[in-house]
C-alpha cells in the first residue's frame, strides 16, 4: 500500500480506513438503542482523528465496531467499514481475527483488564505475533519483544514481568507495545489513559503519538477530555446522540466552532490561563432510544429554530476539511441524504 | 447555638499535625505513611474555597476522612469548634456530621439502588429533625433541589439510575446543602461528570460558597478545575505538602519541581499550547530511605536531596515549597497551611444557621 498524501488531493483508495454510514443499535425489549446513527469519516495514514463526545454519544461503541468486537444485543445495522481498501463487516470472522493486530490493533481502556494476569508480558506479546503467522526463533522473538518495549520507552527487562508488577502507566505502555507489534495501519485508543494520573496521562499520549508516528499508523482516539485531544489529535469528530456533528482541523475545531453543541462545549471547559464563570450545557444528553426527531441537539440548543425539530441537518462542508451538521449553515431544504 | 471559649481564635476546624500510617502484610509488616504532619484551618469568616490536589497515592482522601472523622489519625488531631472529635459527647458529634457535609466521587454508590431519590433527601430531615411536618419536608427538599438548579418535579419520585452522573451529583449537593453546614468536603465532585455538566456542578458550589457561606474544601486530581474554582491550593506528594499557597502563584508560577511537572502535563485544550516537549521517559528509579520523598521522580534532583527531607521554605507571601531549591528563602515555622493562605476580603455571609 502506498501512501498518496500529496499537498491537499488525497486519494480514497489509499485512506487505510473509511467509515460510510455506519449503524449499530443495541437490541433492547424497548426497542433499539441508537447509539452509532449514521457515521461516516475517512482516515489518512499519519493522520489522528479524536472522536469526542460525552457518555452515551456512542464513542465507545464505535471502537467496539471498527474492532468488530461488538457483542449481542449491540449488532451493526449498516453502512461498511473499508480497511485498507476491503470491507472488515463483510468478513469471515476467522479473517476478521487475522486482520486485528496485522491490519487493526487497539489500545483499550485499562489494561489490566486487557492483558493476561498469569503471563508474562514477553509470552504474550510472542503469543500474539505467533498466533498471527509469524515465524521466527526464540532469540529473535526476544529480540522483537525488547525493541517494542523500548520503542515505548520501558526497560526489555519488562518483558520478564507479569502485569500486577507493573504501575498503571507502564501497563499501558506494554498495550501500545502489543498494539504496534505488527505494525498495523490502524490504531484505535479507546479512553487509554482513562485511569492514569495526570503526569503518567501525558507520558502515555506522547508515547502513543510516537510510535505511531514512526510506523506511520492512522490514528483514532476515542475520549471525552477536549484537553488530550487538543494534544493529541490532528483532526476531531464531535460526537453527539450517536452522530459525528461537526468533524474538522483540531486548531479549526477549537478556533472556530461551527456546531452550538462544540461552540458550548468549548466554553464550558476549564484552564488554568485564564478565569471566568463557567457554563454547563443547559438540559440533559439525549435518549438514544427515543431520540428527539429532527437534530439530536434541538432541545438543549440556544439557536434552535423550528426546522430543527422537524428535520434532520445533513452534513455540509464549511471550510477546508471542516464539516458541520446543523441548520444554522443550510440553504436547501429538506434534504434528507445522511453523507 | 452553644459558643465554646475557642471561638474566639477564629478558627472553625482546626486539623492539627495530622499522621496517618497504613499497616499491611500480616508476616512481614510494611507501613505506608499516606499522610505525614499536615496541619490546615477552616475559618468561621470570611468562608473558603481551598483545593486540596495530588495523585493517586498523595493522601488527599485521607486528609479529607480524617476531616470528616472516617478515618483515625495515627498522630494529630482534628478540632472542630474548640472540640477535639474525638473527645466530642454525642450531640457534639452529632452537631459536627451535620455542619460538616460532604459530597463523593460517585454519590450512589453508597445508596441503595431501590430507593428514590426523595429518600435520599428525606431521611437527613427526619434524622436530624429539621422539619415537624410532612408539608414542611417537603418544601425543604424541594427549596434545596432549586437552590443546585434542578426541577423538582423532574427529580423527585425517580431513582439514582434515571438521573444522569450530573444530576446525582447535584442531589448530592441539595442534600448537603438542606443540612445548612458550614463546611462541604467535597471528593473528586466532578471526576465522573461529563463536561458540559461539570461546569455546572462547579458553579453550584461556588455559589454555595459565596451565598451560603459555606466553606469548601475541594479534594481533585485535576489542576484545572482547582484553578477555577478555589482560592487557594495544596499540592500533596505522597502525603507530604510539596506546594501551598494562592493558586495564582502556585499554578501559574509554580515553584516546586513536582508542582511544575504536574502544570507541564496539563493538556491544556487548545491545540495551540501543545505539551512541552519535556522528557517522554520516566526518571529511573532510584529509592532512597530518606531524604525528599520526590527524589526518584525528579528532574533536578541534588545530592543534598537524598540526605534530609527539605523543610517548607516560604518563598512569596502567598506560597510555601518543600524544596532545597527555594532555601534562600526563609522556612516556614508555623505548621498551619492557613497561615501562607491568601484570603480575599469578602463581604462575610449571613446565611449561617440560626437557632
Amino acid at each position: 500500500m502506498t501512501a498518496e498524501t500529496e499537498s491537499g488531493t488525497v486519494s480514497h483508495r489509499g485512506a487505510p480506513l473509511r467509515v460510510d454510514g455506519l449503524k449499530v443499535y443495541y437490541h433492547t425489549r424497548r426497542g433499539p438503542v441508537k447509539a452509532v446513527d449514521g457515521v461516516s469519516f475517512e482516515l489518512q495514514r499519519g493522520e489522528r482523528l479524536g472522536l469526542v463526545g460525552e457518555s452515551g454519544s456512542g464513542k465507545s461503541t464505535i471502537a467496539l465496531a471498527l474492532m468488530m468486537a461488538h457483542k449481542e444485543p449491540a449488532r451493526i445495522e449498516a453502512g461498511s467499514v473499508m480497511l485498507n481498501g476491503s470491507n472488515l463487516l463483510l468478513d469471515s470472522s476467522e479473517r476478521i481475527r487475522q486482520r486485528r493486530l496485522s491490519e487493526i490493533a487497539m489500545v483499550p481502556q485499562g489494561a489490566l483488564n486487557s492483558l493476561n494476569p498469569v503471563m508474562r508480558v514477553r509470552d504474550q506479546i510472542t503469543d500474539g505475533l505467533k498466533d498471527h503467522g509469524v515465524r521466527m526463533s526464540d532469540s529473535q522473538f526476544r529480540d522483537r519483544v525488547a525493541e517494542l518495549l523500548r520503542s515505548v520507552g520501558l526497560d526489555p527487562s519488562v518483558g520478564g514481568k507479569y502485569p500486577h508488577e507493573l504501575s498503571g502507566g507502564m501497563r499501558q505502555r506494554v498495550s501500545i507495545a502489543m498494539a504496534i507489534s505488527m505494525n498495523p495501519s490502524v490504531i484505535i485508543a479507546d479512553e487509554p489513559t482513562s485511569a492514569l494520573d495526570v503526569v503518567v496521562q501525558k507520558q502515555v499520549v506522547q508515547t502513543l503519538r510516537k510510535v505511531q508516528q514512526q510506523i506511520g499508523a492512522a490514528a483514532v482516539m476515542i475520549g471525552h477530555d477536549m484537553g488530550l485531544m487538543a494534544q493529541f489529535a490532528s483532526r476531531i469528530g464531535i460526537m453527539y446522540g450517536g452522530k459525528i456533528v461537526e468533524i474538522g482541523a483540531a486548531s479549526s475545531i477549537f478556533k472556530q466552532p461551527k456546531h452550538p453543541y462544540t461552540k458550548l462545549l468549548i466554553s464550558s471547559l476549564p484552564d488554568t490561563r485564564w478565569k471566568r464563570k463557567l457554563e454547563g450545557i443547559p438540559g440533559l444528553p439525549p435518549s438514544l432510544l427515543m431520540p428527539p426527531a429532527g437534530c439530536v441537539f434541538h432541545p438543549r440548543c440556544p439557536q434552535a429554530m423550528d426546522e430543527c425539530k422537524r428535520e434532520a441537518p445533513v452534513s455540509r462542508q464549511l471550510g477546508d476539511q471542516h464539516f458541520a451538521s446543523c441548520h444554522l449553515y443550510g440553504d436547501d431544504d429538506g434534504v434528507e441524504a445522511m453523507n | 447555638m452553644r459558643v465554646s471559649s475557642e471561638d474566639v481564635s477564629g478558627i472553625l476546624l482546626h486539623a492539627q499535625g495530622i499522621s496517618k500510617v497504613f499497616e499491611s502484610g500480616t508476616f512481614r509488616k510494611s507501613y505506608t505513611n499516606a499522610l505525614d504532619t499536615v496541619t490546615l484551618s477552616i475559618p468561621y469568616s470570611p468562608p473558603t474555597i481551598t483545593a486540596i490536589a495530588g495523585e493517586s497515592g498523595s493522601g488527599k482522601t485521607t486528609l479529607a476522612r480524617t476531616i470528616l472523622g472516617l478515618v483515625e489519625p495515627t498522630s494529630g488531631r482534628v478540632v472542630y469548634k474548640g472540640r477535639e472529635l474525638s473527645d466530642m459527647k454525642r450531640n457534639e458529634y452529632a452537631e459536627f456530621r451535620r455542619e460538616v457535609q460532604v459530597i463523593f466521587q460517585d454519590p450512589f454508590e453508597s445508596y441503595n439502588p431501590f430507593y428514590k431519590v426523595d429518600h435520599v433527601l428525606r431521611t437527613p430531615i427526619r434524622r436530624y429533625k429539621l422539619a415537624s411536618s410532612k408539608s414542611e419536608v417537603d418544601g425543604m427538599v424541594e427549596n434545596a433541589l432549586r437552590t443546585v438548579g434542578l426541577r423538582p418535579e423532574e427529580t423527585l419520585g425517580r431513582h439514582p439510575h434515571q438521573l444522569s452522573g450530573g444530576q446525582r451529583q447535584r442531589v448530592m449537593v441539595a442534600r448537603a446543602v438542606m443540612l445548612n453546614p458550614k463546611i462541604i468536603v467535597a471528593d473528586e465532585p466532578v471526576s465522573m461528570v461529563d463536561a458540559s455538566l461539570r461546569a455546572t456542578i462547579l458553579e453550584t458550589l461556588r455559589t454555595m460558597n459565596e451565598e451560603l457561606g459555606i466553606s469548601i474544601l475541594y479534594i481533585t486530581h485535576d489542576l484545572t478545575t482547582a484553578y477555577q474554582i478555589a482560592e487557594n491550593i495544596v499540592i500533596l506528594y505522597k502525603g507530604r505538602v510539596a506546594e501551598a499557597g494562592a493558586v495564582d502563584e502556585v499554578i501559574n508560577n509554580p515553584s516546586h519541581p513536582y508542582t511544575k511537572m504536574l502544570v507541564d502535563s496539563i493538556p491544556h485544550p487548545d491545540p495551540e499550547t501543545q505539551w512541552g516537549a519535556a522528557e517522554v521517559e520516566q526518571a529511573p528509579d532510584e529509592s532512597i530511605a530518606s531524604g525528599c520523598s520526590f527524589y526518584d521522580r525528579c528532574p533536578v534532583r541534588m545530592d543534598l536531596c537524598a540526605a534530609a527531607d527539605p523543610p517548607l521554605y516560604q518563598t512569596d507571601p502567598h506560597r510555601i515549597s518543600r524544596c532545597y531549591l527555594s532555601d534562600e528563602s526563609p522556612i516556614y515555622d508555623a505548621q498551619d497551611l492557613y497561615g501562607v493562605f491568601d484570603i480575599p476580603e469578602r463581604r462575610t455571609a449571613s446565611g449561617g444557621s440560626h437557632s
